[in-house]
């Protein structure tokens, strides 16, 4: 198992690097002068400017920048925004406020997705089924803004249930809306695939012989069905954290929650080069550690699967 | 005398009746029970004429049976027709807008009533869906032909082009695609030839990785098959082999992954449209209604209802054309034969 996870650790490296490369490279090819957006595209003493230029290390050749930038980060120093801000500093304000996001959203994906999935999978071809398929297909043909602001209207405008947007402290409950709307899709994704699994599993014959000899139907569907269907669920789960603390750039444009997709879009459009490498990077790792914990979970689900 | 049995004197006697022993006219040296009366072929419920149907013929019977199929296709069909000539939907100019008729509900002709502009919804709904359709339509094409040729040639020869491949696919499935789709966007060579092509090609940018590796996996799967050995051993060539047995063997869940991501994609480049960053404000889509109507949600909140409907139901019907198309193609699922 250890062996296991320092390889995959191992892994990350690469991964990390090409993504952020990647990303360094487009945000680079960008075109648009930050330094003379910063005064607004007023002229600038040639002192000044160059001294923000050598600040930024702007005054590099690309190779130069991005080395100086990979070099930074081992000591945890991001770099500065165009504005002055440390980017650790903007991070560690927007990165909780999305992490507490994208948990709730993945918490209430997972198990209203996984308990509808079950009934209906249960009881596959009854009404309950068919009717709990047609609103999946619904609900990930419409598209997330679409659903955001029809919910931000109705919920947050007209029947005044909770706030339409959220303040600067951004706290749980406050979220429970944008959060509703940042896992709805993958919710129908979750259902989907946990009532193919149920249906794949419950003839097999474990379920049989569990049947057989005298267990219950809720001990028969809890714990030998449901454990078994759980690997192509939680597989997709894990995948989607990253998804979803990426994908939350519309979210919360929408509900104006000060997260990372918010610090992200602005810092793109600015062509802030630091602060747009430094969450792509965050989110990456995000990315490549939920898949990390999804294949440990696997050994747990089925002991078959050894890490030796 | 039984050695003569090989040269058959019965010939040309029908095989029923030389079964049931009844017209020999050689003498028979010991007792042959009478055989059963009944007709080879009638017991036989294998047609032996013709070829068996293929994998896809037999999909095809299933499919054209079943209502999700049906109601998807005739959507489709309709939605594609309306991208083709658009002026027989809606006689309306879609660019003719009138500022006294802002914001105005319903009236005769004009059945979704109009914008904060004055423009008529239903016709610039009609009028937008040719961008629509064909940023999904032509991203599926290119990251299929992209996705496909890459995955199926990493599967097939693996090696190190399999090495890159896992490698290349984890950092771009690490970047969410409307992420980077977000960043492409603001390339100068983008920004500033903003059109339909420039969004089918960054979303295929970020697409293709996902259907290459189903592809491989199809590969990886059939290329072990029984039949693609034979095909070797008869003295094909790998690439041959690869073509004519691997491939449209490993086709099936390519097509059903590439159908349900059309319906993605259409969403996607509203998605980017709805953030700026999609297509030009000239262009009619169905992205741009909805974006252009956020502002006026409060006033009117049909403005974005009837775009997104369009939307939605387009989408919703390639999807549910790629799940009838996944239950037919599996045996398992297959009902009734």
């Amino acid at each position: 198992m250890l062996a296991f996870t320092l390889k995959r650790f191992l892994q990350l490296i690469p991964v990390f690097i090409g993504a952020t490369l990647l990303v360094y490279f487009l945000v680079f090819a960008t075109p648009g002068d930050p330094i003379s957006a910063l005064s607004g595209g007023k002229p600038m003493t040639p002192a000044v400017e160059s001294a923000l230029r050598a600040q930024y290390n702007l005054d590099q050749p690309f190779w130069v920048q991005y080395g100086l930038y990979l070099k930074n980060l081992v000591t945890l120093d991001l770099g500065m925004s165009f504005s002055g801000q440390e980017v650790r500093d903007l991070l560690a304000r927007a990165f909780p406020v999305t992490a507490r996001l994208a948990v709730m959203a993945l918490a209430i994906e997972a198990v209203f997705g996984i308990f509808f999935g079950v009934i209906a999978g249960m009881r596959k071809g009854k009404a309950f089924d068919s009717t709990v398929l047609i609103l999946s297909l619904i609900v990930i043909a419409v598209p997330t803004f679409v659903l955001g602001f029809v919910l931000q209207f109705v919920v947050g405008v007209k029947l005044e249930w909770a706030k339409p947007t959220v303040s600067g402290g951004a706290g749980w409950g406050e979220l429970i809306l944008p959060a509703v709307v940042l896992g709805l899709v993958s919710f129908a994704y979750v259902l989907r695939l946990t009532r193919t699994s149920i249906i794949e599993n419950k003839q097999a014959d474990y379920v049989r012989t569990a049947t057989a000899k005298g267990l219950s139907r809720g001990r028969v569907i809890n714990v030998h069905i449901l454990r078994n269907s759980l690997i192509p669920v939680v597989t997709f789960l894990g995948a989607d954290l990253g998804s979803l603390m990426g994908g939350a750039i519309v979210t919360e444009g929408i509900f104006n929650v000060p997260g990372v997709g918010n610090l992200l879009y602005r810092a793109i459009l600015k062509g802030e080069t630091p602060t747009v490498v430094a969450v792509v990077g965050v989110l990456v790792i995000v990315f490549v550690l939920a898949n990390l914990i999804v294949d440990m979970l696997y050994a747990l689900l089925d002991p078959r699967i050894r890490y030796a | 005398m039984p050695e003569n049995q090989n040269q058959n004197p019965e010939a040309g006697l029908p095989i029923s009746k030389i079964r049931a022993g009844k017209v020999s006219k050689y003498a028979i040296p010991h007792f042959v029970a009478p055989l059963d009366e009944t007709p080879l072929h009638g017991v036989d419920a294998v047609k032996e004429t013709g070829k068996p149907l293929s994998m896809w013929a037999e999909a095809w019977r299933s499919l054209r049976k079943r209502p999700l199929f049906i109601i998807s296709a005739l959507l489709i069909i309709l939605v594609i027709a309306i991208a083709a000539i658009p002026g027989v939907f809606s006689a309306v100019d879609p660019r003719f807008c009138d500022l006294q008729f802002s914001n105005e509900g319903a009236s005769a002709g004009h059945p979704m009533g109009y914008n904060f502009q004055g423009c008529d919804v239903y016709a610039r709904a009609i009028h937008g869906t040719r961008a629509s359709l064909m940023v999904g339509i032509f991203t599926t094409l290119f990251v299929v032909l992209l996705g496909g040729t890459i995955g199926a040639l990493a599967g097939f020869y693996g090696g190190w082009l399999d090495t890159i491949l896992a490698r290349l696919g984890d950092i771009f499935f690490a970047l969410p695609m409307v992420l980077g789709a977000i960043i492409v966007m603001q390339l100068p060579a983008f920004r500033d030839n903003k059109s339909v092509w420039t969004v089918i090609v960054t979303l295929s940018i970020f697409g293709w990785p996902q259907v290459a590796r189903i592809t491989r996996g199809a590969v990886l799967e059939a290329r072990n098959a029984d039949f693609v050995k034979a095909s070797r051993a008869l003295g094909l060539s790998r690439g041959k082999s690869l073509v004519k047995h691997v491939i449209p063997n490993a086709m099936a869940p390519v097509i059903v992954v590439a159908t349900v991501n059309l319906g993605v994609y259409i969403v996607a480049e509203a998605t980017l449209s709805f953030l700026g960053l999609g297509l030009p404000f000239e262009v009619m889509s169905w992205g741009n209604d909805i974006s252009s109507a956020q502002s006026q949600l409060r006033n009117n909140p049909m403005m974005l209802m009837w775009p997104a409907l369009f939307l939605s139901v387009t989408v919703l019907s390639f999807i549910m054309l790629g799940d009838a198309v996944r239950d037919a193609l599996d045996p398992k699922s297959r009902k009734g034969n």
